[in-house]
């Protein structure tokens, strides 16, 4: 029962904080309604005893890209009276694809067999979702699983590829080369005499010490 | 166990009343709750005291390595003197800035300080001596310490300042990049132990050769880089580019006064011990004691409780983040992402690849 009531909880805050998401007028509240909405969703999974996805979920998106999102949004000035702009035209579009996505989401849900596994298996607590979840991934599914991984690292070489670019007039710092140098490259002790003669003596001794230094 | 006997000791305290029979109704139903929320003080008032106290210790231990005597004026040696700037920063007036979001700008600093406390929950101080002994416990801290930046970044921006704005982009890159680092370290604890339970990752650590044991060896340059970038990710110098105070007068908290700056505070400190109870935890072994298992020195110290051992060795790695700061000048910007992408990330890549097939071996001991 307490359950049921958490479901509810999170799952209302989830689609209160999605509706903002695109209402909201500062884009940086909207960024910050979508943690939001990750972080219930989050909520949901561990009520499902998924707390590897859950936490994942919140240590993935929350707190490495969601932060990437709020840097660039604070970096951009969006007018958001000028994206506005075409509203009623592309809102049949737009209500087409909602449509298609909720007809798309009802035939998957509401089908028998996704709908008997919806109620969640009840596990021990010593019960480890993470190793479970692990074997599968590098046996059953170890295929599809590398695939992605290597379709993420054509992205990462392709985005990587698309900005980098030599530069000529930028100044770097060479660490080997830094480290390569030497006292005697960078240090000459040049001995001055003293224009007073009773003074030579402590110039001469001054001249010592910074030699041994 | 320690449960009912604290029901008992409150149902005994209350019968001397004659209160019991009388209040016994409204106390059992919601009695674990009460229990939750008892050991949830018990974890933070030691905390906040501790935060407290190590601010004077910073102050005291900088004054002695520079020479000078550090505070002395409030109390005798000084010790009163967290107790007066917690009352000035109280009684002093919140300004918001004109053109500041409110609403973020006074968000801000709560978000700083909640995830900072959260993370306490699956800390171990002694064998079972945990708030939340739960299975993810690693991960839920990794997601819990990544959390932290929100509160920086959004302190910035809210405060419509650009040194503060400066400051908060500063820190968001510095601690996305060292979070990277520091999530590579905790894979090597991970395939060590074989849990990501952190009271099953210092059982692992127990053997019988005492400090011998843990995993400051095999892991030792995790172990190193663990604790740098815990130190790049608490903005602690010498990584404390997001104050830097000579370039950008303080950074993400130059907008804030009194109690909103005091939450900021608490929040750096409380993550700077978070780190050390981390350190000690995954490779310096708890509550274990360093000379189990030793002749003569193991028969001796066997007796002291875990507790202490923990303390002690979280009070070390405190020690080192003050001695850091006054002993190293701070990096400049371009150094510090050269550490951590080209330096830190490679090197823990590398380590979990050797501690993986070592583990294969019949030389790993531990």
């Amino acid at each position: 029962m307490n359950i049921e009531i958490l479901f509810y909880l999170f799952a209302a805050v989830t689609v209160f904080a999605a509706l903002r998401v695109i209402t909201a007028r500062n884009p940086l509240h909207a960024v910050l309604f979508l943690v939001l909405a990750f972080v219930s969703s989050a909520g949901i999974w561990l009520l499902l005893e998924a707390e590897f996805l859950a936490i994942a979920l919140v240590l993935v998106y929350v707190g490495a890209v969601m932060v990437l999102f709020l840097f660039v949004v604070m970096m951009l000035d969006i007018n958001i009276e000028q994206l506005r702009v075409g509203f009623l035209r592309w809102l049949p579009l737009g209500l087409l694809l909602a449509g298609l996505i909720g007809v798309q989401m009802v035939w998957v849900l509401g089908a028998k067999e996704t709908s008997a596994g919806m109620t969640a298996v009840q596990h021990a607590a010593d019960y480890s979702n993470t190793k479970e979840l692990g074997r599968q991934i590098y046996t059953d599914y170890v295929y599809p699983f590398e695939l992605a991984a290597v379709l993420l690292l054509v992205a990462m070489v392709a985005a990587i590829a698309l900005t980098l670019r030599k530069r000529r007039d930028t100044k770097r710092q060479h660490i080997g080369t830094q480290l390569k140098a030497t006292k005697q490259d960078r240090l000459r002790i040049v001995s001055v005499p003293s224009g007073h003669k009773s003074d030579a003596a402590p110039a001469a001794a001054d001249s010592d010490v910074h030699a041994a230094d | 166990m320690m449960e009912a006997q604290a029901l008992h000791l409150i149902e005994s305290l209350l019968s001397f009343f004659g209160l019991w029979e009388m209040l016994r109704g409204f106390i059992e139903p919601v009695w674990p709750a009460v229990w939750i929320v008892l050991k949830i003080v018990a974890i933070i008032v030691p905390l906040m005291l501790g935060v407290a106290y190590y601010t004077l210790a910073e102050r005291k231990v900088l004054g002695f390595m520079q020479v000078r005597p550090g505070p002395n004026r409030v109390g005798w040696w000084g010790l009163m003197q967290p107790i007066a700037d917690g009352v000035k920063l109280l009684c002093k007036e919140v300004i918001v800035p004109t053109g500041a979001n409110k609403f973020l700008f006074i968000a801000a600093p709560a978000l700083a300080l909640a995830p900072a406390l959260a993370a306490w929950a699956v800390i171990p101080f002694d064998d079972g001596l945990i708030l939340a002994d739960v299975n993810a416990g690693l991960l839920y801290l990794l997601a819990m310490t990544s959390l932290g930046v929100y509160g920086i970044i959004i302190a910035g921006w809210a405060s419509n300042s650009k040194y503060a704005f400066l400051g908060s982009l500063r820190s968001a890159a510095q601690i996305v990049s060292y979070e990277l680092a520091m999530g590579f370290a905790l894979v090597c604890v991970l395939l060590a132990a074989q849990s990501m339970n952190l009271g099953e990752i210092v059982r692992g650590q127990q053997g019988a050769y005492g400090m011998f044991g843990w995993y400051w060896i095999p892991l030792f340059p995790m172990f190193v880089v663990y604790f740098i970038a815990g130190v790049a990710e608490t903005n602690r110098a010498p990584f404390d580019m997001a104050e830097g105070e000579s370039e950008i007068v303080a950074g993400f908290h130059v907008e804030y006064s009194g109690m909103g700056f005091a939450l900021f505070f608490l929040a750096e400190y409380a993550n700077m011990i978070l780190i050390a109870a981390l350190t000690s935890v995954m490779f310096m072994g708890g509550w274990l004691n360093p000379f189990h298992g030793w002749p003569l020195l193991g028969a001796l110290t066997d007796g002291i409780p875990g507790l202490i051992w923990m303390l002690g060795k979280m009070f070390i790695f405190m020690f080192m983040f003050l001695w850091l700061r006054a002993t190293f000048p701070r990096y400049r910007y371009d150094q510090l992402m050269r550490l951590g992408w080209k330096v830190f990330i490679p090197l823990t890549l590398v380590w979990v690849v050797v501690v993986a097939a070592w583990m294969q071996t019949p030389y790993w001991l531990w």
